[in-house]
């Protein structure tokens, strides 16, 4: 018999896409062990090279085994700031469970299921930690309280550092409140996170837009540091004809009015259009959320991604996810034109197929438009999940150095500018949840040796 | 966060005025700029432009109009504003650099509550030793707001009513083109049909005209793209891009098909919280 992973349980699909309640619905005890038990604690773990906060991951698996979840949540601790964050989010298939040597012959360890476990007990069991060291005297400034500058405050908090975030949104949390779906990560979890930071004294400054309020150099008069995590920035459009349609929405504003607004909710005030048919252009983890939380509004939800399925950059488990719910995946076409009727409401889409070519320099497929593949699609709604270009509205009044994309240059997590470090997709571009973590970790810590060398 | 709401009082009979105490707001605003404000947790996110700000006192002044439920909402807001977030967008490219437009003969036309945003650019220019005209516009007598206000500040101001009840009989238009080779510069601001009469005559007269812009928002800092308007062919985003622009290259005809976009959902929402209103108070 084949080794398979203890599968994690799922609200039924045909029941979930009636609700936005989290999808998976996360190891008991018992299927905890059984799948930590898998486990062949390799004395030279490739696991943990693949992960890119290097969490000891045999450590953590181990301590479930004998029961001692405290202590695995302690040794995921040591790498990760937001475990029950990343446990969810994380493209495991990419980076630990891709490298675990027992998905050769058969399925890998459920690593990102198995953090989730430890970090749920922490959570529910209030483990999180709140020690600190005593106050050091340095004062740091957060911009963006998204994945890259939560992760950053609670490591320089913890290290005894004053830290204040300022977030221009009303809820702090980033991507994580705003973006990624209820569904998939509740906002409960990311709330205990923020409240974890308050507990230990890191204040928080919603409403203020950086740049227009305080600038850059007002924060470097203030403070000793200040990290920038400002995040991805503004939604790509096509440059499409009829792109200006009513009924042509970013993801972001979808997922916004959805996530951040709560427009799923029948009594909410903030609107969204109901839609009867929806094509979400794209094909990364931003279009799934969006297309299925439309789906979930009952809409008749189709992905329109201009490469195979195999070329789709989302999460692995997302797309299966989202074949269940029933998600239309119309392949290998891309929209040239979006029709509209007299009030200007989209009523349909001129679409071509695409043709696959050779892989180029960044290892992508290229596509080309068969051009004789012109037809029409019905809709009434159209999502684009293209991607963003940098955003530079908290840069306003500095001359930080930008590279040639428009990103903010580091060097060891050090902007151009004194003192002032930046990390996450503002820096890197549009990324994952652990990458952005990843910067806000290393920025802490080039800060924390800084200032250990200057004592 | 909560933040101290001062004053949140009638002016007329759809038409509020609200001081809330938002240090971070006031530290550097300028005419030009917004703000968005929640009535409380759940509520709406509401673009509103500055009309005034103290800044020794923290104070910001806004005024608004009741249009929908959440503007009701927010007119029912006691002693604290849930969120005010702001400054955003750019302030008025002629406060930016006054000495710029000094030897510049300027007009401003305002309609209805626009005159709301207008008013603090008039003040702040005046303070910078330029004096404006501007010409409001509203379609009765009853709907002028902050008068004394204006009358203050502008170094002539003519009116207009659309039924002839004060001022001029007729429209802000029909003063602007009597006066029109007075002016080098005119700035419109007020309900986008309104801006793009203006724009239509000053193309005539070749004036660079500038508008502000006040379409559908949600974040109000780059992140959604739903505050786009077609400016020059091409798409820019009015919370970071604007909210003005040369009027004369704006797409008016799109911005209001745009502002449809949730026309019924809203009509619904107003009626059905009128409704419970009225219930209350019975």
């Amino acid at each position: 018999m084949k080794d398979e992973k203890v599968k994690v349980r799922v609200q039924h699909p045909s029941e979930r896409v009636n609700n936005f309640s989290e999808v998976e619905l996360g190891y008991d005890d018992e299927e905890a062990l059984r799948e930590a038990n898998r486990c062949l604690q390799c004395q030279n773990p490739r696991c943990v090279k693949g992960c890119p906060v290097n969490i000891m991951i045999p450590e953590f698996i181990k301590a479930i085994r004998d029961k001692d979840l405290k202590k695995a949540y302690e040794v995921i601790s040591k790498s990760s700031s937001l475990p029950a964050v990343c446990g969810r989010v994380c493209p495991q298939e990419k980076q630990c469970e891709a490298m675990c040597i027992k998905g050769f012959k058969s399925d890998a360890i459920a690593i990102g299921s198995l953090e989730r476990y430890v970090a749920d007990y922490a959570l529910k069991n209030e483990l999180l930690s709140t020690v600190k060291k005593e106050a050091n005297g340095y004062k740091v400034a957060i911009v963006g309280s998204g994945p890259s500058g939560l992760t950053c405050a609670g490591d320089l908090a913890k290290e005894g550092f004053d830290v204040t975030i300022f977030e221009v949104l009303h809820k702090a949390g980033g991507v994580l409140t705003y973006g990624i779906p209820e569904f998939r990560l509740p906002k409960s979890i990311v709330l205990k996170e923020v409240e974890g930071l308050e507990k230990l004294g890191v204040k928080i400054n919603l409403d203020v837009p950086i740049g227009n309020s305080l600038t850059i150099s007002d924060l470097q008069k203030e403070y000793d540091f200040v990290f920038l995590g400002t995040g991805a920035g503004l939604p790509r459009f096509m440059g499409i004809e009829g792109e200006d349609s009513n009924g042509v929405f970013s993801a972001n504003e979808i997922l916004t009015r959805i996530n951040l607004m709560g427009a799923y909710k029948n009594d909410s005030k903030t609107p969204i259009v109901k839609a009867k048919k929806a094509y979400v252009i794209g094909g990364g983890n931003v279009a799934m959320d969006a297309v299925r939380s439309l789906k979930r509004l009952g809409v008749d939800a189709h992905i329109m991604y201009r490469r195979s399925i195999e070329e789709l950059p989302a999460r692995k488990m997302e797309v299966e996810h989202a074949k269940e719910e029933g998600i239309v995946f119309d392949l290998l076409q891309n929209p040239v034109k979006i029709l509209a009727d007299e009030d200007n409401n989209v009523c349909g889409m001129e679409v071509v197929n695409m043709i696959l070519g050779d892989a180029g320099e960044d290892g992508r497929r290229s596509v080309t438009e068969d051009e004789n593949s012109k037809h029409v699609v019905d809709c009434d709604m159209v999502v684009m999940a293209l991607g963003t270009s940098p955003n530079h509205e908290a840069l306003k009044h500095s001359d930080i150095k930008l590279s040639d994309k428009g990103l903010i240059v580091v060097d060891d997590g050090m902007t151009s500018l004194d003192n002032v470090y930046a990390g996450g997709d503002c820096v890197s571009g549009a990324a994952t949840v652990i990458l952005a973590m990843e910067a806000g970790k290393k920025a802490a810590l080039e800060i924390i040796n800084k200032v250990n060398k200057a004592q | 966060m909560m933040y101290k709401v001062l004053k949140n009082k009638k002016l007329n009979d759809s038409s509020y005025l609200m001081v809330v105490e938002a240090p971070f707001v006031v530290k550097k605003c300028l005419p030009g700029q917004f703000v968005i404000v929640m009535s409380s947790e759940d509520s709406e996110r509401i673009p509103l432009t500055i009309y005034d700000f103290d800044r020794e006192k923290d104070l910001v002044y806004l005024i608004y109009q009741v249009v929908g439920a959440s503007t009701l909402e927010l007119s029912m807001v006691k002693d604290s504003l849930f969120s005010i977030a702001g400054p955003l967008g750019n302030p008025n490219e002629i406060c930016l650099e006054p000495e710029k437009y000094k030897d510049k003969r300027i007009c401003y036309v305002a309609g209805g509550v626009g005159i709301a945003p207008v008013y603090p650019q008039v003040k702040y220019l005046k303070e910078h030793g330029i004096n404006v005209d501007v010409i409001y516009g509203a379609r009765d007598a009853s709907l002028f707001l902050i008068r004394k206000e204006i009358e203050a500040v502008a170094s002539k101001i003519r009116y207009a009513t659309d039924d002839g009840s004060f001022g001029t009989k007729g429209r802000v238009t029909d003063i602007l083109e009597k006066y029109i080779n007075d002016y080098d510069i005119v700035v419109a601001i007020g309900p986008v049909i309104m801006m793009k009469s203006v724009c239509e005559l000053t193309k005539q007269y070749n004036i660079k005209t500038i508008v502000s812009m006040n379409p559908i928002m949600v974040d109000g800092s780059g992140m959604c793209g739903a505050c786009r308007c077609m400016v020059d062919g091409k798409p820019k985003f009015a919370c970071i891009h604007g909210p003005e622009f040369d009027g004369a290259k704006v797409d008016f005809d799109l911005v209001m098909k745009r502002l449809k976009t949730y026309s019924d959902i809203e009509k619904e929402k107003f009626e059905e919280m009128k409704k419970l209103l009225t219930k209350e108070e019975k």
